[in-house]
C-alpha cells in the first residue's frame, strides 16, 4: 500500500486537458484507480459518457495509454474481448508469454447499473483477468441529470422531477456492489474519492488479483448534484460518515468493512448541502426523510453484520 | 500446390472447419438457430486442442460481437457467426466496427426476422445490415460457404480494405444440408489467408492509441463516413483479386456475380443464394425446349456489383427479380431496388418484376419457378405488365 | 508532439488516421482547458506541508509534483474548482479571482 509520496512517482494516466466540468468526481475516481493500477501497461475501456466523451474528442485523447470506447452499454464485453486476444496472442507466441498487463473498464452508474449490467454480469462470471470500475455520480449524468438504479430515493433528477404529485425518485437505489459479490469474483470492493488511500489499495488489490474484480467508486457529481465545484471531496466525506457510502470490499467472499465509522453523521448531512435533495427539507417532506434515513440505517445494519469481525 | 479431400457435410460443418483453418486468435459468439452448429463444432476443436483460439462464450450476441470489437482492436484475429435475431441485437456493433475498420469476419445463417419468430431460411436479417458497411457475400451452397469464408479473412485484412467481411449462407437449407464439399489442406489454408499483422493494436503498448473517439460536435466525421465508403470501393478490385488467386489454389471459378447462359438470354431471374439452385434446375428444362432463359447470381451483395449486373442483362427483354426479403414500404424488394438502380443508365428500359418469395422459409417449389419464367415470357412478348410485386406462393383469394 | 495536427482544419479524408483512431496517447495536454477557470489557485509555500492531498485530488492533473513536492499548479489545464484549497489540511491554498486580461474589459 503506497503513501502519497510513493504514488507521485507513478506516471499519471489521465492526462490535463480533458473536457470534464470543473470538480468532477469521475476524474479524481479515474486518477487514483489508475495511480492505485500499479506500473504494468493498462489497456482501458469505457463506456459511454462523461468520462468517455470528455477525454476522446477527436483529435485528442487523455489516455496516456491504450483506450477503446465502443458503446454505452459494453465497457465490459469490448474489455473482455482485448483481454481474450492477450491471452490468445501469448498462447501463440505473438507476445511474450511473461508479458504482464492490465485490463480496465471504466462505465458510470448509468453504463453499469442500468444499460451495462448484463455485459458487466457476463464478463465477471467468465472469468476474465480483467477489473471494472463503476464512477458512480447516481444518475445519466452526460445525457442530463436523468435518473438510474442508481440515484438515490428521494433525489432529484431531470426524468425523476419534483411537484405536487411527486418528490425525485421514488425507489431505493440498487445495491450493485452486492450483486457483483454475489457473482463469486475474486474481488469487490466500494471505494470514494475522499479516501484515497482506501481507493488506491482496493485498486492496487483489484489489479493484482488474478479474474474478475469489480470496484464501486463514488464520484460525486457538482452539477448534477447542484454543490459547488470544490465541494465534491467534501460530499464524498460526508457520504461515508452518514454511512450512505459504506467503505468496505469482498475478498473471496468474505466481507470486510475498510473505514470504520464509529458514529454515523445523520443523513441530513450529506443531503442537505446538495441541490437535488433540497425539496426533502420542505414542510410536508418529514416522513420520507425519515424513510431514507432508515433505509440508509437498515442497509448499514444488514452490511455491518455481514462483515467479519477483527 | 493443396491437396482436396471431399466430404459430405453441412454448411454450419464445413464454415467451422474454414474457421479453424483461418486459425483466428479469438472467436467471441452467442447461439443462435441455425447457426448453433457452427459455434458447437468450434467448441469441439477448443476443447480437442486443435486451434489456439481464445474461445469466449458472451452471454448475448450484442457482447459478443463488443468483445470480437475489442479483440479485433487489440490486434486479433477475430472471427464469429450469428443469424437473425443475434444479427440484429447487434446491429448498433456492427455499424460500429465498421467505423471502426476492423477486419472482422463473421458468418450469418440467414434466417427470418420476428414477428412472427421463425427460424427458418429468409434474407430479412442481412438486408437489415446492408447499410452497414460489412462486405457481404452469399454462399448458395456449402462449397461456396467454405470457399467464402476463405476468402473474406483476405478480403478483411486487405490494406486497402480494413473493413469487416459477411459469409453468409441461407438458414437450414445450406447450414444443415449435407452436401459434397472439396476442402483444402490446413497448410495450404493457411499459406492462403496468411497472417494478421494488426495496425494500431491496443497491445502494442510501445504506440499507445485511442480507439473509437468521438468525432461529434462538428468534428471530421464526414471524412470518416468517406473512408468508408472508398474502402467499400477498393473492395471491388481486392475480392476479385483474392478470388482469382483462389481460383488458383482450387480450381474453381469466382466471380462477383455467376452467370448461367447470359450471352443470349432473352429473360434472365436475378436470384441470392441457394434458390439458385432451383432456378438453374427449371432453366435446364425450359432450355432444352428452346426457351432462351439466363439466370444471374449474386454472390456478393455488398460491394453492389451493379456494373456486373447492368453489363449482364443489358439485352434481355424482361427481368425477375427474386426477393427473400422485404423491405415494406418501398417499390418492391431490397434487391429488386438495386437492380432496377443498376439497370436506370441502361440506353434501352428493361422491365423488372419483383417477386417476393420464400419469407420465414416458404417452400420454394419449381413449379412456382416455372410460373416466374412463364411471367417473364409474357412480360418480354408485351401481353403482361411488370408493374406490382408479386408475393411467389403465398395463398391467394380464390 | 509526435502527431501533427496543426494543419487537421483542412484535411481531406485521406489524410486522416483510418477509423478516427488517435494514434498519440495523452496528447490532449496540448489541449488549454485554463481558459476556463475564473478563479485560480495560489498556494503559500511557507505554510505548505508537502502532504500531497491537493495532488492526489485534483481532477485535472494540475498540481505538478517534482521529487514528492508541489512545486506548481499546471496552468494551462487547471479550471479553478478550488477543490485543493478545500481538501488542504493547513488550508494554504486560497482561489484568486482570475484577473480578466482583455482591453475592452478592463
Amino acid at each position: 500500500m503506497a503513501n502519497l509520496k510513493e504514488l507521485s512517482h507513478r506516471d499519471d494516466r489521465l492526462a490535463g486537458g480533458h473536457r470534464l466540468c470543473a470538480g468532477c468526481g469521475a476524474s479524481i475516481a479515474v486518477r487514483q484507480v489508475l495511480l492505485g493500477a500499479g506500473l504494468e501497461p493498462v489497456v482501458v475501456g469505457c463506456a459511454t459518457g462523461c468520462l468517455e466523451v470528455s477525454t476522446s474528442i477527436y483529435p485528442y485523447s487523455s489516455w496516456k495509454t491504450s483506450f477503446i470506447h465502443n458503446a454505452f452499454e459494453n465497457s465490459a464485453a469490448t474489455v473482455s474481448g482485448v483481454e481474450a486476444a492477450f491471452q490468445a496472442l501469448k498462447r501463440v507466441g505473438k507476445i511474450p508469454a511473461d508479458k504482464k498487463m492490465k485490463f480496465v473498464a471504466f462505465g458510470g452508474d448509468g453504463g453499469t447499473y442500468d444499460i451495462g449490467l448484463q455485459s458487466l454480469s457476463g464478463a465477471m462470471e467468465r472469468g476474465h483477468d480483467m477489473v471494472y470500475v463503476c464512477y458512480d455520480n447516481g444518475a445519466y449524468m452526460n445525457t442530463g441529470i436523468q435518473r438510474s438504479s442508481a440515484t438515490p430515493k428521494g433525489a432529484w433528477a431531470t426524468t425523476a422531477e419534483v411537484g405536487p404529485a411527486q418528490q425525485g425518485k421514488i425507489q431505493r437505489r440498487k445495491d450493485l456492489t452486492q450483486i457483483m459479490a454475489a457473482h463469486n469474483i475474486p474481488y469487490v470492493a466500494q471505494a470514494s474519492i475522499s479516501h484515497w488511500k482506501d481507493l488506491t489499495s482496493k485498486a492496487e488489490k483489484a489489479f493484482s488479483v488474478e479474474g474478475p474484480a469489480f470496484l464501486n467508486v463514488f464520484a460525486p457529481c457538482p452539477r448534477g448534484w447542484r454543490i459547488p465545484s470544490s465541494q465534491s471531496v467534501e460530499i464524498a466525506k460526508l457520504a461515508v460518515q452518514t454511512g450512505f457510502w459504506p467503505l468496505y470490499e469482498v475478498e473471496d467472499g468474505v466481507f470486510r468493512q475498510t473505514v470504520r465509522v464509529a458514529n454515523r453523521k445523520p443523513l441530513e448531512e450529506f443531503l442537505k448541502p446538495q441541490g437535488r435533495f433540497k425539496h426533502l427539507f420542505t414542510p410536508g417532506n418529514e416522513a420520507l426523510l425519515a424513510e431514507i434515513q432508515s433505509d440508509v440505517d437498515k442497509a448499514w445494519d444488514d452490511l455491518i453484520g455481514r462483515c467479519a469481525t477483527e | 500446390m493443396p491437396t482436396h479431400k471431399t466430404l459430405a457435410a453441412t454448411g454450419n460443418s464445413v464454415v467451422a472447419e474454414a474457421m479453424r483453418q483461418c486459425r483466428p486468435d479469438v472467436m467471441a459468439a452467442y447461439p443462435i438457430t441455425p447457426q448453433t452448429t457452427i459455434v458447437e463444432e468450434f467448441a469441439g476443436f477448443v476443447a480437442k486442442g486443435r486451434v489456439h483460439t481464445e474461445y469466449v462464450t458472451t452471454e448475448s450476441e450484442h457482447s459478443a460481437m463488443s468483445a470480437c470489437i475489442g479483440a479485433s482492436a487489440a490486434g486479433a484475429r477475430v472471427m464469429t457467426a450469428t443469424a437473425s435475431q443475434g444479427l440484429a441485437l447487434m446491429w448498433e456493433e456492427l455499424y460500429i466496427a465498421s467505423g471502426m475498420r476492423l477486419p472482422i469476419v463473421m458468418a450469418n445463417a440467414n434466417r427470418a426476422l420476428s414477428a412472427p419468430i421463425n427460424i427458418h431460411c429468409d434474407h430479412s436479417d442481412i438486408m437489415g445490415a446492408r447499410d452497414s458497411g460489412w462486405v457481404t457475400y452469399f454462399a448458395e451452397t456449402a462449397q461456396e460457404a467454405y470457399d467464402n469464408t476463405i476468402m473474406a479473412v483476405r478480403v478483411a485484412e486487405h490494406p486497402d480494405v480494413m473493413l469487416p467481411v459477411m459469409s453468409t449462407l441461407d438458414g437450414f437449407i445450406t447450414t444443415h444440408s449435407i452436401d459434397r464439399v472439396s476442402v483444402m489442406d490446413d497448410e495450404s489454408v493457411a499459406g492462403f489467408v496468411g497472417d494478421y499483422v494488426p495496425e494500431n493494436a491496443l497491445l502494442d503498448q510501445d504506440n499507445p492509441v485511442a480507439h473509437g473517439t468521438f468525432s461529434g460536435l462538428g468534428g471530421p466525421f464526414f471524412e470518416f463516413k468517406r473512408q468508408q465508403r472508398e474502402a467499400m470501393e477498393s473492395a471491388r478490385a481486392v475480392i476479385n483479386q483474392v478470388g482469382a488467386e483462389y481460383t488458383e489454389l482450387t480450381g474453381r471459378p469466382f466471380d462477383v456475380i455467376e452467370t448461367w447462359n447470359m450471352e443470349d438470354a432473352e429473360v434472365a431471374v436475378v436470384v441470392i443464394g441457394s434458390t439458385a439452385g432451383n432456378v438453374r434446375h427449371v432453366a435446364r428444362r425450359l432450355r432444352a425446349e428452346g426457351k432462351r432463359v439466363g439466370i444471374v447470381k449474386i454472390r456478393v451483395w455488398r460491394p453492389f456489383p451493379y456494373a456486373e449486373i447492368a453489363a449482364a442483362l443489358k439485352s434481355v427483354k424482361a427481368v425477375a427479380v427474386m426477393d427473400r426479403a422485404e423491405s415494406f414500404g418501398a417499390e418492391g424488394g431490397p434487391l429488386f431496388l438495386e437492380v432496377r438502380s443498376a439497370l436506370y443508365d441502361l440506353p434501352e428500359r428493361i422491365p423488372v418484376v419483383n417477386y417476393i418469395y420464400g419469407l420465414g422459409g416458404s417452400d420454394v417449389k419449381l413449379e412456382l419457378i416455372e410460373r416466374v419464367f412463364a411471367d417473364l415470357a409474357d412480360v418480354a412478348a408485351g401481353t403482361d405488365s411488370p408493374a406490382g410485386l408479386v408475393y411467389l406462393g403465398a395463398r391467394e383469394e380464390a | 508532439m509526435k502527431w501533427d495536427i496543426s494543419e487537421m482544419g483542412s484535411w481531406t479524408n485521406k489524410q486522416f488516421p483510418r477509423g478516427a483512431c488517435i494514434p498519440e496517447a495523452g496528447n490532449s495536454a496540448y489541449y488549454a482547458t485554463g481558459g476556463w477557470r475564473s478563479e485560480r489557485p495560489v498556494r503559500d509555500a511557507e505554510r505548505c506541508t508537502q502532504c500531497l492531498m491537493c495532488w492526489i485530488d485534483c481532477p485535472d492533473s494540475s498540481v505538478v509534483v517534482v521529487d514528492e513536492k508541489v512545486v506548481a499548479f499546471d496552468l494551462e489545464h487547471c479550471k479553478g474548482c478550488g477543490i485543493c484549497a478545500q481538501v488542504c489540511p493547513v488550508k494554504c491554498i486560497d482561489m484568486v479571482p482570475e484577473g480578466c486580461e482583455l482591453t475592452e474589459v478592463k
